[in-house]
This record gives C-alpha cells, sequence and structure tokens, in this order.
C-alpha cells in the first residue's frame, strides 16, 4: 500500500527527515512514537502533499506508484487521508456543505458521478451511525468552536465518510479525555479493513490500547530506530525515548 | 439567471411587433454628437419626446454641473476623463456582430459556461448576429419595457421605463423624481440628471404587496457610450416591493462610463428590497479596459415603520465608486445594507453606505464584506449620522474584509457622527487573510486550490448571501467563485 524509501525532507533548509524508510502493506495497522520534534507531523503532512516541505531525496510510493509530484487534492482522490492534530476552522461553512465538496471533487477526480443529495445525506447517517455520533455537529461551521474532542471525532467522520485507502491519524488522542478516546478509538477500529492501511502517530502508548498495531515504529531524529510488534509500545511507556537519543546524534 | 431569462423571454416575445407596446419608435436614429452641450441635452429630451418640464429640469441640470467639480475623497485612482470625449445618447444600431458563437473569445465563453448560462443566452450575451435584434431591444440606452405587465396592472403596480412614466405619470415622476438624489447632489449624479438615457420606474400603490419579484437587466453595450440610467421607485403606504437589478454574466467593453441614479421612497408603513448583482467587465489581467462605475443610489424612508434594504453583490468593474444609502426620516424607520464586494486583478472598489437618522427610534444595520485578491484594492467607506431630533437612533455595522495574496488592500474608513445621546451605534471590523492552513486543509480532502478559496469565501459571505432571493444568491455564489479564479497557485 504505502512504501516510503530513504525520504529526505527539509523546512525552511533545516533537515527533518533524514532517510527514513517505512512499508505498510494492506489492510496493516502501523504505529509510529517517538519523541517531540523527531519528525512524526513532518511525514504526516509529507504524506498529505503540504507545500511548505521540500523533498530533497528518496520517494513515496502509493499503491506502487510515487504520489511526490501529486498535489494533496490528487492524492487525497486516491485515497490518502490525514487526520489532522490541529484540525482547521473554516468559518461559515456548515461541516455537511464542506463534506459533500470534498466528497464530490474526490469522485469527480476518480471519473465518478457526483452524489445526489439524498445519497449523500444517507452516507453521512451511516458514518454518523458507525461511530456513534451525532450529526447535529455537522450543520455548524467546520470546527468552528469546536472543543478538542469534537475537532477530533470530526476527523474520523470525514475518514469514515470519504472511504480512503491510507488513514494517518496524526496524534489523534492529544486533547482526548478517555471517553473521547475510546469513541474515537472505535470509529478507526471499525474502519478497519483488508483494503485500508493505516498509520497511527502517537506520543502515548494508551492509544494502542485501544487500535491496536501490528506493527510499532521508533522514530528519532528523522528516522525509524527501531520496529517490532505491540509490546514495543509497552516498553516505550516503561522506559521513555531515552535510549533512543543516542541514535539521533 | 431568472432575471435574465425572463426579459430575455419577454424579449423574444415583443421582438415580433414591439410597437405595439408603444416602445421607442424612432430606433433608427444615430447617436447624439459627441461631447456635452446645451444642445446634447435637448437632442436627448427631444428624441425621447419629453415633455418641456422634463427638458427643462435636464438643462437646469446641465447648467449646475458646468460648476461643479469632480470627487476626488475616493481611494481610486484612473486617468483624467475626457467629458466632451463621450457619447451620451445612443438608440440602438445594428453594428455588425460575431457570427456565431466560434467568433467570440473562448475565454469568454468558458465563463458562461462556469456560470451555467444556456447556450441561447450565451449567443445573446456575446453579441452573435441573428440574436442581435432581440439584444438591442433590452440592452441600449432605450430600455424595453418589461415583464408581466398584464399581472402586476392587476395588482395596480406600475413598472415601466422611465421614458415611458414621464409621458404617463408625469405627475409621479414630477413629484418624486430627483426627491432623494437632489439635482446638485455630486458631480456624478448631477451629470446623470443632465442626460439620462433610460431606467425602470415603480410604483406600488398602497396597501398592495407586489406579486413577483420585480427584475431588469441593463448592458453596456455600444462603444464608448456613457451609460446614464436613471431608476424611481415609489411604494405608497403600506406596500412592500422586492427588486433585483443586474445579471451575473460577465459583460466585453471598452473603457466606458457609467454613472447611474437610483431613488427609492417608502412611505408609512411601506418596504423597499432592492438587490443588486453587478459584473461588469472588470478589465484585463494588466488592469485595462474595465468599466468605471460612479454610482448614486439612496432611498428615502419617508414613512414611519417603513423601511428600506439594499443588498449587493459587487464583482465587476475597473472601478466601483457606490454608496446606496438610507434617510431614516420616519419615525421607527429600519435601514439595512448588506454588501459584498469582491476585488481581483487590478480592480478598485471604494464602497459602502449612508445611514442617516433623522426620526426617533431609527434602526440600521451594515453588514460589509469585502474580498480582495490579485493586485486590487477594496474600501469600505461608510457613514452613520443621528441628528437631534434621532432619539433612540441604532446602528450596528460589521465590516470583515478578507485578504487574498499579499498584493491586495484592503481598507476600512467608518464616519460617524451622532448630534444626540440616546444614540447607539456599534461598529466591528475584522480583516483576516485565508490562511495557508486552511487552503491545505480543505486541499487534503480532495479540493483544488479554487474550489477551496470559493468554499472559504462562501463562508466568509454567508450572511450576506441569506439576505438575497435564493435563485439570485446561487447565482451570486457561482459569480463570486468564478471572479476569484486563479487568485491563489
Amino acid at each position: 500500500m504505502l512504501e516510503i524509501k530513504n525520504l529526505h525532507v527539509e523546512i525552511d533548509g533545516k533537515k527533518i527527515l533524514r532517510g527514513l524508510d517505512l512499508s505498510i502493506g494492506s489492510g496493516e495497522v502501523h504505529a509510529i512514537m517517538g519523541p517531540n520534534g523527531s519528525g512524526k507531523s513532518t511525514l504526516a503532512y509529507v504524506l498529505a502533499g503540504k507545500d511548505d516541505y521540500e523533498v530533497t531525496g528518496g520517494d513515496i510510493l502509493f499503491e506502487g506508484e510515487s504520489i511526490l509530484e501529486m498535489e494533496p487534492a490528487e492524492r487525497a482522490a486516491k485515497g490518502v487521508f490525514l487526520a489532522f492534530q490541529y484540525p482547521v476552522e473554516i468559518p461559515g461553512v456548515a461541516g455537511m456543505t464542506f463534506l459533500k465538496a470534498a466528497l464530490n471533487a474526490q469522485r469527480k477526480a476518480r471519473g465518478e458521478a457526483e452524489l445526489t443529495t439524498p445519497d449523500f445525506i444517507r452516507r453521512v447517517r451511516q458514518a454518523a451511525d458507525l461511530l456513534q455520533m451525532d450529526q447535529e455537529m455537522l450543520r455548524r461551521p467546520v470546527n468552528t468552536g469546536f472543543s478538542g474532542g469534537e475537532k477530533k471525532r470530526n476527523e474520523i467522520l470525514q475518514m469514515a465518510l470519504l472511504e480512503p485507502k491510507l488513514c494517518i491519524l496524526d496524534e489523534t488522542d492529544s486533547g482526548l479525555d478517555i471517553d473521547a478516546l475510546r469513541i474515537v478509538s472505535e470509529g478507526v477500529n471499525a474502519l478497519r479493513s483488508p483494503a485500508r492501511s493505516t498509520l497511527v502517530i502517537t506520543h502515548y502508548q494508551r492509544l494502542l490500547n485501544y487500535i491496536v498495531p501490528d506493527k510499532v515504529h521508533v522514530m528519532s531524529a528523522g528516522r525509524i530506530v527501531r520496529t517490532g510488534g505491540k509490546e514495543l509500545a509497552l516498553e516505550l511507556e516503561a522506559r521513555g525515548y531515552a535510549d533512543y537519543a543516542a541514535d539521533a546524534a | 439567471m431568472p432575471a435574465v431569462r425572463e426579459t430575455v423571454d419577454t424579449v423574444r416575445k415583443i421582438d415580433v411587433d414591439q410597437y405595439k407596446y408603444g416602445f421607442v419608435t424612432d430606433i433608427a436614429s444615430e447617436k447624439a454628437p459627441k461631447g456635452l452641450s446645451e444642445d446634447v441635452v435637448r437632442f436627448i429630451s427631444e428624441k425621447k419626446g419629453e415633455p418641456d418640464w422634463m427638458l427643462e429640469w435636464r438643462l437646469d441640470a446641465y447648467r449646475r454641473w458646468l460648476t461643479q467639480h469632480e470627487p476626488t475623497w475616493a481611494r481610486v485612482s484612473y486617468p483624467k476623463i475626457d467629458f466632451q470625449d463621450i457619447y451620451y445618447y445612443s438608440a440602438p444600431t445594428h453594428t455588425p456582430g460575431p457570427k456565431s458563437l466560434d467568433e467570440v473569445d473562448p475565454e469568454l465563453l468558458r465563463t458562461y459556461e462556469k456560470l451555467g448560462i444556456p447556450l441561447r443566452e450565451r449567443e445573446i450575451l456575446a453579441g452573435v448576429e441573428g440574436s442581435r435584434v432581440a439584444v438591442d431591444a433590452v440592452f441600449d440606452s432605450v430600455s424595453v419595457v418589461t415583464t408581466f405587465k398584464d399581472e402586476l396592472k392587476k395588482a395596480g403596480v406600475l413598472f415601466m421605463s422611465m421614458s415611458e412614466a414621464i409621458r404617463e405619470h408625469p405627475d409621479l415622476v414630477r413629484r418624486y423624481l430627483g426627491s432623494v438624489v437632489p439635482v446638485t447632489d455630486n458631480f456624478y449624479a448631477t451629470l446623470n440628471s443632465a442626460v439620462f438615457s433610460d431606467g425602470s420606474f415603480v410604483y406600488v400603490p398602497e396597501g398592495v404587496r407586489c406579486p413577483m419579484e420585480l427584475s431588469t437587466y441593463f448592458r453596456i453595450n455600444e462603444r464608448k457610450t456613457g451609460q446614464f440610467e436613471r431608476t424611481l421607485i415609489i411604494a405608497d403606504k403600506g406596500a412592500y416591493v422586492s427588486y433585483l437589478e443586474g445579471c451575473t454574466a460577465p459583460m466585453r467593453d471598452e473603457n466606458q462610463l457609467h454613472a447611474a441614479v437610483v431613488e427609492l421612497v417608502a412611505l408609512e408603513d411601506a418596504e423597499i428590497k432592492y438587490s443588486t448583482v453587478q459584473n461588469w467587465y472588470p478589465g484585463d489581467k494588466s488592469g485595462k479596459g474595465g468599466v468605471y462605475n460612479f454610482v448614486t443610489k439612496r432611498g428615502l424612508c419617508a414613512g414611519a415603520r417603513s423601511k428600506i434594504s439594499w443588498t449587493q453583490v459587487e464583482t465587476g468593474s475597473a472601478i466601483t465608486w457606490k454608496y446606496p444609502s438610507c434617510i431614516l426620516r420616519g419615525d421607527d424607520s429600519v435601514g439595512e445594507f448588506y454588501s459584498i464586494a469582491v476585488s481581483n486583478g487590478y480592480q478598485q472598489v471604494d464602497s459602502g453606505t449612508k445611514m442617516r437618522h433623522l426620526g426617533k427610534n431609527t434602526k440600521s444595520r451594515i453588514i460589509s464584506k469585502g474580498i480582495a485578491a490579485g493586485h486590487s484594492n477594496n474600501t469600505y467607506r461608510g457613514l452613520v449620522t443621528a441628528n437631534r431630533r434621532a432619539t433612540g437612533a441604532r446602528n450596528y455595522t460589521n465590516c470583515d474584509s478578507l485578504l487574498i495574496g499579499d498584493l491586495c488592500g484592503a481598507h476600512t474608513i467608518p464616519y460617524i457622527e451622532s448630534y444626540n445621546r440616546t444614540a447607539v451605534f456599534e461598529h466591528e471590523a475584522t480583516t483576516s487573510k485565508i490562511a495557508e492552513d486552511q487552503l491545505f486543509y480543505c486541499k487534503s480532502r480532495g479540493l483544488s486550490d479554487e474550489e477551496a478559496v470559493a468554499l472559504i469565501v462562501n463562508g466568509f459571505v454567508r450572511d450576506v448571501l441569506q439576505q438575497l432571493p435564493m435563485e439570485f444568491a446561487v447565482e451570486a455564489q457561482k459569480l463570486i467563485s468564478v471572479s476569484l479564479e486563479g487568485s491563489v497557485g
């Protein structure tokens, strides 16, 4: 599904990713953990295609095809979805309007017919039911005045509706209380499927109690420095990231 | 485009025997000589078969105009206008146009397509031969009496061209023409008073709710012909009327001066809602050749509990100088101004409103949304006043500006004058930029640059769009998106 080869990324001349390799197969859930500043969020943004980052080496293959030259919208239409760490407010634009615009833009890009309003509303209802979420949120302007928990839930709802092939969750657990964490995790789990891969970026092992990963990677100074099974997360929780600081140098 | 469609349909119908309706019959006539003089004013008045009092009114305006100067306080700059190098009157002519849509600028056609304008209308808008005769009937200075005449007649509503009103309802015209915008009001209004070509006249009698939205549709299509429309709308006691002006389709043209005057009068308990969508040619990519739009629009809430509401969506013109205003003379009268002004390229917009509180417990509300992109400059200029007797006057003003890119400017210039200590005026203003984060968020969900900007902008202007009649709002939304194309990325 996703193959990252020797990826080097800079922002304003500062090296952030220094030869990152990562491979995620179809249906797999991988977690990336690591200390602050190790480049986790950069990786998420680069995958989604944010402008400010300059890829100076390596490649990102999505379903065997390099996506480096693709616009964010093109990547989205191919099935890449980033759940933002800090979802952005768009005043005056109702959630429904936003979702419909996004869904139809993606469908158009894939050469599919636009959804009719009744079909769209049916899908939204299904997605909301799946995630046990209240659709009322979607009548309000996108993320405007939302609590931290609402914003994250809104991200997962978008994910459920857009049905991506690759879900990237950038610190989706930050700012969530225990109940919200559970709801969001259940949502993510409900979306697990053999045709969908997930990359979970987090600081804390806690999230991985709910979303159980197939693999855990430790990231430090712009590289994956260790890979293991889900038990690696527990070890990190116990010992911290101090062991990996040396590798960074 | 319901407004357009109605007009086009009407024209198609009347095209067959337009004389039956008593339109101006002498349509073969040529332009008035270039430039402005007493003779030209007489020529115009004579062409239109006007009574003496109208001619005198025009001549008086002309003589006063000679003593006036062009206003220079607006934040716009343009080469000096040579007022002797303009034609002040032209009846329809039959200059050859393109033979088919194949000969029309593809970029223009692309825009029509985006706006969802039907093929037949695209031909008309682009001035394709064959559709030409019908076009002339509507689009030139001599306006055609408009839609639904019979139904309106049943309701007792008078809706006709100004020329016709001068002939058929001289008492109403004499009583109200210039009563809201005096002949000497300002340089452009005075010029208009001297040479106005035509326009709309509406009278809604006492207690009548006008059964439909009234709309007209003007176009500037003669080269170097100044356009001087004159519109007068009167709502008698307890009457209601909603009037739509303009069109979302872009109009190609050379530099053209446009100085319209619109006067609204609302008597006791009457309400007038006036909506405009303006999309004249803004000039090319370097800013050359757009329409100069110097408009005076003013409404008088003459009676108690009357209400006047202006809603405008401005996307066109190289220069916009326009301040639809309300004089709140009747006690408990209400004035509203809702505006979206979009500027791109090298457009210059200086627009806003004036709310003059004269009566007791008068209320006004101003919601202005300015969107500047490209190299454009977008200024909101507003005046809110309360005189000594305006006890309990209330105003709420909200001006928001949105910047797209680094080369444009947004300016907010509010003037507030209060001579009554019980008056309460509130002013809020914000200026923001479309954030890269917002754009990226939308794009990561599958939207293109342009779709992302359109979505964010539509959210920004939502409060105002809601004030427009439904179908007009949908058109306006599309128009705003198209106007901002190419402003990012």
